[in-house]
Formats: C-alpha cells, structure tokens, sequence
C-alpha cells in the first residue's frame, strides 16, 4: 500500500489531479473521521478534511518523499483541527452540545454513573459510547489517544505529527488514558 | 490506591513499550502482590481496548469528487498527457490534424510568392505559368499565387492555388479550341483557404496511403 501511495504522490507532484483524486478516497475516511472526533461536528468536519485535502495537494512539493505519506497528512488535518477548536468562542460549545448529535443526554447520565450499561446494552450503543467519551477528553489529549489507538502511529510519528515533544507527547497520553480508565471502568 | 505513583508511571511506560526488562521485572513482582495496583492494571488496559472499539465513521460519497473540484486548477499539460493515455488514437490523430492546420495556415499565409513546380518545360512570365504551345509537360503541375495558361499539354493532374486559369482562345476564333491547351489529368483550382487545406489533408493521405 505504501508503494501504491508513492507511486500516486509521485504523479501528484507533477499536477496529475486524477492521481490526487485516489489518494483522497484512500484516505478520506480516516481523516474525515479524524477531524469528525476532534471537532465533534458532522458539517464542520467534511468542511476540514476537504481543506486539508486541498492543503496537501497545494503544498504537495513540500512534502519529502521520503517520510510518511500519512503523518504528513495527519498533520495538516490535524492543525487544521485545532486552530478551528481556538477559534471556537465559548458559547459555541453550548450551542453545539444543544443542537448536538442525538442521545446526548443519555450519553450523560451514563458517564455520570446513573444509569450503567448493562449486558443488554447494543454493540453500536458501546460504539457510540466510547465516541462520545473520546470527544470529551480534552482536545490536546483527545489527539494523542486517537492518534495511538485508533490511527495506530507510534509516540515518533504522534510527535512528529502534533510538532510537539515525545516527552510532552508521552506525559499526555498518559493523562489520556488515566482520564478514559475513570470515564470507563464502569463500562 | 496505597501503592505510589511510581508503580502507575511503570504501568503506563510499560503499556508504550518503555520499560527496561529490570523495570518490567519489578512491575510483574509487585502486581503479583498487590490486588489493587492489578486492579488498576486491568482497567487502563480494559479502558484501550475499549477506545479501539469506538464507533467508526465513513466520509460522505462524493468526498473525493468534492475535493478535486476545489483543487486550483490543472496544469494543461497534465491533463492532455493523461487523456493521451486514455485516447491514444484520437490524441495521435488530434495532434496531427493541429500540426497540419497550423502548418497549412502558415504556408498558406506567409507565401505569397510564386510558386511553380519544377519541370523545365514551364515558362514563366511575370505573374503566369505558361506551357507554350507544341509542348508536353510530364508529370503533375501545381500553380501557386499565380495563374496558369496551358497552350500545350500536361502530361498529368494540375493544381492551382491562389490564381486563375488563363484562357488564351481568341473569342472569336472556333477553331483554335481543339488546339487548345491539353490536360490529361484532373484539373483542380483552389482560391480558398478551406480547399486548400482540404487538398493538403487529401494530399497527405494519399501520401500515407500509398505506403
Ligand atoms: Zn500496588
């Protein structure tokens, strides 16, 4: 798959758009995806990935051949990503989390240990369960956790990816994990 | 939790692969002990597994088709060499048929002078080709941006562009017309940018035919 991936970044570099067009369904799920657990917001997460697409094929020379496709492209979606949370002015968490997705409120009691899910409790429902719980992590350790265990990159790639430390990129997701074992050790 | 954060900090070290085997030795002896710190153990590790099976989401259908209409546009080159690899045929054909109009229009525009093929036989006065009278030119004449006047006879086809055939025949002498000037061939006159490109294409294709 990395050769594939080389193979098109290589066509891409010299303008072929069609080739660009495959390395965005390669990987459009995976960053939509991405800026979707980052932002929390169906719209505005389309809207971003498809920045970052555009972003990456605009800057593609910019891209050393030699590294990681994906990284890079983490990257980019990911800045993106928090420089829109920044932007974010404090009324607009209210007013998402009002309009927000469905069985919000469920989601809620259910952290808030009122009411825990039982064996009946559907697999989707768990699914959507450990999403919102991710969501609520705080942005800065919501990336690393979702960079480790869903995108699967090593600490390097994660800190190559988030331009920080990997002695920052280690005491957070530290903090990561300890804030999810409290949010789930009753699931 | 009693034991001390040093025990949590192994804990998390060893679940990102950091652990010296010395520390990892140290880990295992003390959950083997110590209930609370498996407990604990057991809950981040359960808490993973349970991050790995968070719900999935799939980009809307027409992502792609999104993105590449936002993408600044393309280089021309690109798009002609790629559609080269699709329509090899008509593109050799496309690029042809540019070569010959742009060809055909230079010529057609830029020569204005006489041109005359090369058989000795042709006289040429002034602005007109004449094959005097009594004389067989062999093999095809063309004419350029000039006119012809045939007394005597081509020995095969005659083209001629940009000018005129030249009748010499006195109007009112009947008979001199069967002494008139003799084509064998067809004759073709050409006074247009169109025919003339079109005699050109024909020209060529005849040309690649006969191969
Ligand atoms: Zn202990």
């Amino acid at each position: 798959m990395d050769q594939f991936i080389r193979e098109k970044i290589k066509q891409v570099k010299k303008g072929d758009q069609s080739a660009f067009g495959e390395v965005v369904t390669f990987y459009q799920d995976k960053i939509y995806q991405h800026c979707l657990r980052m932002l929390g917001n169906a719209h505005e997460a389309e809207d971003l990935a498809q920045e970052a697409f555009i972003r990456a094929y605009v800057n593609i020379h910019s891209f050393d051949d030699r590294r990681k496709f994906s990284t890079w492209l983490y990257r980019i979606a990911t800045n993106l990503t928090i420089d829109r949370i920044r932007k974010r002015k404090p009324d607009y968490y209210l007013d998402a989390e009002i309009k927000g997705t469905d069985g919000l409120d469920m989601y809620s009691q259910l952290a808030n240990g009122a009411k825990l899910p039982g064996e009946e409790v559907e697999s989707l429902e768990l699914e959507r369960y450990i999403h919102h719980e991710i969501s609520q992590l705080p942005p800065k350790y919501r990336s690393i956790i979702m960079l480790r265990y869903l995108e699967e990159f090593s600490l390097q790639e994660i800190s190559e990816i988030l331009d920080i430390p990997l002695g920052t990129v280690k005491t957070r997701i530290h903090r990561g994990r300890e804030a999810l074992r409290k949010r789930l050790r009753h699931v | 939790m009693n034991c001390n954060k040093e025990t949590i900090e192994l804990m998390h070290n060893y679940l990102d692969g950091d652990l010296t085997s010395q520390e990892e030795c140290d880990l295992r002896t003390h959950l083997e002990d110590c209930e609370d710190c498996q407990h604990y153990f057991h809950e981040l590790k359960r808490a993973i597994t349970l991050i790995k099976s968070a719900e999935q989401f799939a980009a809307p259908e027409d992502f792609t088709q999104k993105v590449i209409q936002n993408l600044p546009n393309e280089k021309k080159r690109v798009k002609f060499m790629r559609w080269f690899k699709v329509h090899p045929v008509l593109t050799a054909a496309a690029i042809f048929f540019v070569l010959m109009m742009t060809g055909m229009l230079s010529s057609w525009n830029t020569d204005s002078e006489l041109v005359v093929s090369k058989q000795e036989e042709l006289v040429v006065e002034g602005d007109t080709v004449i094959v005097p009278e009594g004389v067989t030119v062999p093999g095809d004449v063309l004419v350029k941006n000039g006119n012809l006047m045939i007394k005597g006879t081509i020995d095969g086809n005659v083209t001629l562009v940009n000018g005129k055939l030249i009748d010499d025949r006195p109007i009112d002498s009947q008979g001199l017309m069967a002494s008139a000037g003799e084509v064998t061939g067809e004759l073709e006159t050409v006074d247009r940018m169109f025919e003339w490109m079109w005699y050109q294409l024909k020209d060529f294709f005849k040309g690649v035919f006969s191969f």
